[in-house]
Order: structure tokens, then sequence, then C-alpha cells
């Protein structure tokens, strides 16, 4: 008798278990989601940017998804890279979002010696984004972007955006 | 239920219904403080005065605060600071009372680590003081960005940048921290949360606990004797006060405390009413700019040393990046000191200064750590990297590697 009623109080605390973990992984799942970014949020993920009216040697910096974009057009005396220059007509442009891949400050553009530095731990980038010094682990990261005749679309990946990915 | 009488006084009231009596013997009355503990004991107090302070200044300033990324900065540095009367002082206690109370955080552990008060059947009080460590420092850290002012911004920008360098999720996890792309209004309204509600808390819980944690083992004492605390309580209570080694916290201990408590409390409006310039950096007078880096930025004193071991690493080693290399040595600064009683291998529980090699590695401790405040704040050019690699590399050898290694001998010395 007093094993069966074990037995019972055994099914009513696994039953209550399985309820309790079901329940707890769904509260789970809808805590995580609330701290997800908004619909709102998501969808101002667009810029277009007008290239036609930059000279050569211009630096510009634009705002996409609330992180500034760095935006160069290479003159005559900036070499070429074809792993990082986005090239629209017959132009080669950098184009790189603006925050260290250190600790996301935003490096400044030093226009005399075609440097981005970045004030707070000292990293360097040269004219292409590349991490020349500091912590900085990687070159400035390349945002999706999509080319519409002298326009820069960013946040679409265009394919120019994953033939630049692949090959960097 | 118990047998209810009618109550003789209000006391007898209460006692039928609650025993207000036994609550208070077991809270204050009959609970057994050391007698040859010094003026270092009465930090747990100082620093239950300065939470509370927090706290009330906090609920005042909770008023009048507005958690909107376009209202917070005026909220604090135009309505509190100069419309709401006497919002300029709630301001400057809370802003001084969160720099001071890491100021005696730290006394407080490190009178732990001197006298050895971290081992031997006290390493619960040690763990449960760390944690209290740790959620204060994620306590500030939320405060520290709410006014919404430049230095604010960029230290919520780089604080939840740090959770990039976990492998393959880090990204989504910043953004998911952020509730953004970037650090905005989401993060600050999430943030306030944390600092108004969920924080406070576990704070008040964990506060809770710490306490508890030294109802069975005690505090310790200025020779680290093992006492008798049942034999020697008994001994008081039988009348003979003056040969117990022990007197109950309340009145004996506590009347003490009051006297440190107001000694501090006069440091403490000191400091609020002429020196509440030190908790303000003048940066963060600045409203949050979203395209601009200030030039400097670096974390208010008591986070200097973690900073400094963040950036300490500078240079790639091996397949190691130094980013990362910085990242866990930090990380790992973050919990060391969890593991005291893990790193003493000796259980001589004695001041530093009756064991030898201990009270060099004490002061060896300290002095690093006091290099790494100090080069935390200034620019990590040049010589000044190198001071912080060595000292980075000397705080990890100095847990890891030293202690174990002198407490070692000292257990091999004793046998």
């Amino acid at each position: 008798m007093s094993v069966q009623k074990q037995e019972r109080r055994d099914f009513i605390g696994m039953a209550f278990g399985a309820v309790a973990a079901v329940g707890g992984a769904f509260a789970l799942v809808g805590m995580k989601k609330s701290w997800d970014p908004l619909p709102s949020v998501k969808a101002a993920g667009f810029t277009t940017v007008d290239l036609s009216p930059m000279q050569p040697g211009e630096f510009r910096q634009v705002e996409w998804r609330k992180k500034p974009i760095f935006i160069i057009k290479k003159d005559e005396n900036m070499k070429a890279n074809p792993s990082r220059d986005v090239v629209v007509g017959n132009e080669n442009y950098i184009v790189t979002i603006g925050l260290c891949t250190h600790l996301g400050c935003i490096p400044s553009w030093s226009a005399s010696d075609k440097m981005f530095k970045c004030a707070c731990h000292g990293g360097e980038f040269n004219a292409d984004g590349m991490n020349v010094f500091g912590p900085p682990p990687r070159p400035l990261d390349i945002p999706p972007f999509k080319i519409d005749g002298t326009k820069l679309v960013l946040g679409e990946e265009g394919p120019e955006y994953k033939k630049l990915v692949a090959t960097a | 239920m118990a047998h209810i009488t009618k109550a003789t006084s209000v006391r007898d009231w209460f006692d039928q219904r609650i025993a207000l009596t036994k609550l208070w013997n077991v809270l204050a009355g009959q609970y057994w403080i050391p007698k040859n503990i010094n003026f270092l004991w009465a930090m747990g107090v100082v620093l239950t005065v300065l939470f509370t302070l927090l706290f009330i200044s906090g609920l005042l300033l909770l008023m009048y605060y507005k958690p909107d990324a376009n209202l917070a900065f005026d909220s604090v540095n135009y309505t509190i600071m100069k419309e709401v009367e006497y919002g300029w002082l709630w301001r400057h206690i809370h802003a001084v009372a969160a720099s001071v109370i890491f100021l005696i955080i730290y006394i407080h552990a490190f009178v732990g680590i001197y006298y050895g008060s971290y081992k031997k059947g006290r390493e619960m009080i040690w763990i449960s003081g760390m944690l209290l460590f740790l959620i204060f420092s994620a306590e500030a850290f939320s405060g520290y960005m709410l006014p919404w002012g430049q230095m604010s911004y960029w230290a919520a920008q780089v604080i939840t940048q740090l959770f990039g360098g976990i492998p393959f999720i880090g990204g989504a996890l910043v953004e998911w921290i952020r509730g953004d792309y970037a650090v905005s209004d989401p993060t600050l309204t999430r943030f306030f949360m944390l600092h108004v509600c969920l924080l406070p808390i576990v704070i008040i819980m964990v506060i809770g606990v710490h306490f508890y944690t030294l109802r069975i083992p005690h505090v310790n004492n200025l020779e680290g004797e093992e006492i008798d605390f049942e034999l020697e309580a008994e001994k008081y209570l039988k009348g003979d006060t003056v040969n117990s080694k022990v007197i109950p916290f309340w009145p004996g201990f506590l009347s003490k405390d009051f006297f440190y408590v107001s000694l501090f409390m006069i440091f403490f409006f000191y400091l609020v009413s002429f020196h509440f310039n030190f908790a303000m950096d003048p940066i963060n007078f600045d409203p949050a700019n979203a395209a601009k880096t200030p030039t400097h930025i670096y974390p208010e004193w008591y986070f200097l040393w973690q900073y400094e071991i963040l950036r300490g690493f500078f240079f790639d080693i091996g397949p190691l990046k130094a980013a990362d290399i910085g990242a866990l040595a930090m990380a790992f600064a973050g919990i060391s000191l969890f593991f005291m009683p893990l790193y003493d291998r000796s259980d001589v529980v004695a001041p530093a200064h009756k064991r030898k090699g201990f009270f060099i590695w004490f002061w060896l401790l300290i002095i690093d750590l006091i290099i790494l405040t100090v080069y935390g704040k200034l620019p990590p050019t040049g010589f000044n990297a190198w001071i912080g690699f060595f000292s980075s590399v000397g705080f990890l050898a100095l847990l890891l590697v030293v202690l174990p290694i002198i407490t070692i001998k000292e257990r091999k010395a004793n046998k």
C-alpha cells in the first residue's frame, strides 16, 4: 500500500517537473525575445549615399544603423586594393564601418598621414582600413552594400559586396 | 498555535506573536563578536550605512530622472541639479557614495586577505563578499550610464562591446544586450531597469546571505585566534564579562562601530559638500554623442586596475590576438579573487605580519594594484604600455604562481 502511494507521489513529482520545465523554457524564450531589437529598429537599417559629388581624396562620414560609416574616394596617389576597394563607375572607394575592431570606439581620420587613429587604446588603421598598429584584431569591417548607379545602398548585400567579402 | 495570554506590556504583546526578543538576540543581543578586533572590522557597518545612503538618495533621484535617451541628460543636469530643491545634494550624495563605497569595499576585502579571513571555515563569507563586489560593479556600471553624458555613452559602448569577444555568438550577443545596432534608447531603458530594480534586489539578498555566513564561523580577530564562541558566550552570560573573549554585537561592538561610522560620515559629507567633483567626470557634462568618441576614455578610479589589465596586453602572442588576451585577462581579474581560498595552500590563520612570505606577497599585490590603477588613467602609449604589460602579468603571477608556492612552503615548514 505504502509502496503504491510512493509511486503515485513520484508520478505527481515528475509530472510537475515536466510542466515546470516546459513552462520555464517558454518563459526563457519570451525573455530572450523581449530583449531583441524592436521591428522599428530593424526596419531603419538602410541608408542611401550618393557618391557622385565626392572629390578625389575626400573623406566623408555617414551614419548607418547608428554606426558611423567612413567613405574615402581614392585619388591617384592612393594605391588600388582589389580586396578592399568598392568600385563605383571607374572610381575606387573605401567603405568601412567606422568602429575600431578592438572595443568599438570611433577612430579619427588623420588626413595628413592618411591614417585612422583610435584614441581609446592607440589602435591605428591605414587608409584601406587595415589594422597596422595596436590592439585591433582585424581590419575595419565592411558594411553590407549594394551599388545602384552612383548611389551606395547600405544594409543590403549586393553582388559586389559578396564578391568583395569573398576575396577579403 | 502558541498559547496567547493577556499581554503585560507592548513588548510582551509582540513577543507572544513574533518572538521579538528571540529575534533581537539572534541578530544582535547574543550575536558574539571577539573583543580583540580594531576599527578595520567596522568597515562592514560603514558599508551598510553607505548602501542605505545610496538606496535613499537613489529613490529621491528616481522621482525626477527620465529614462529616455532624449530626456535623460537634461533630467539630471537641469531638473535634478537646478530645479529640484536639494536635488544637487541627492545627486552628490549618490555619486560620492557610489565612489567611496568601492574604497571601503577594497579596504574591507584587503583586511580579509591580510588577516586570512577567507579560509578555514570562513570561505563562504569570502565568496559571498566577492559576489557582492561583482554585483556592485554591475550596479555601478549600469548607474554610470544613466546620465547619458559622453563618458556614460562610451563606457556603455566599450563595455557592451567586450561581449563581442565571445566566439561565434559575440556579434549577435552585443546587439541583443544593446537592443539596437549601437548603444541607444533601448540600451538605456534596460540598464535603468537593472540599476534601479533587479540589481538592488539581488544586492539586498546577497547582503542577507553575507551576514548569515558570519553566524557559524564568526568573524576573525586580530590574532587569527580560534575562539570557542559557545564557551566564551556562556562565560559572558554568567556575568564573567571581563574574562570572556567575546562581547555581544549590541551594545558592545555596535556602539564602537557607531563611533567609527560618525567619523567616517564627517569625512563623507566633507567630500559631498566640498569635493564632490572627484566623482563627476567633466566629459560627462557633454551630452552623449554617438558620432564622436572622446579623445581619452577611462572608467571611474575603482575600475582602473581591471581596465589596465584589459589593455596591458598590446601585442599578439602566437595565434592569440592581443585584444583576446586582454579581454580574457580582465575577465579573469574580475573573478580572480573569488579563488583566494584555493590559492592559499597553507591553513595557518594569522595576520600577514606573522607570516613572512605572505606579508611580502600582500604588499607586492597592493603595490601592483596601485601601479595598475595609476597607469590605467594614463594614455597607453610607449613606455606606459610596457609598465601596463608587466604589472598585468605581475598581477596574474602573484595570484596564480607566487601565492600557491609561498603558502605550500609555509605549510611544509610548519610540519
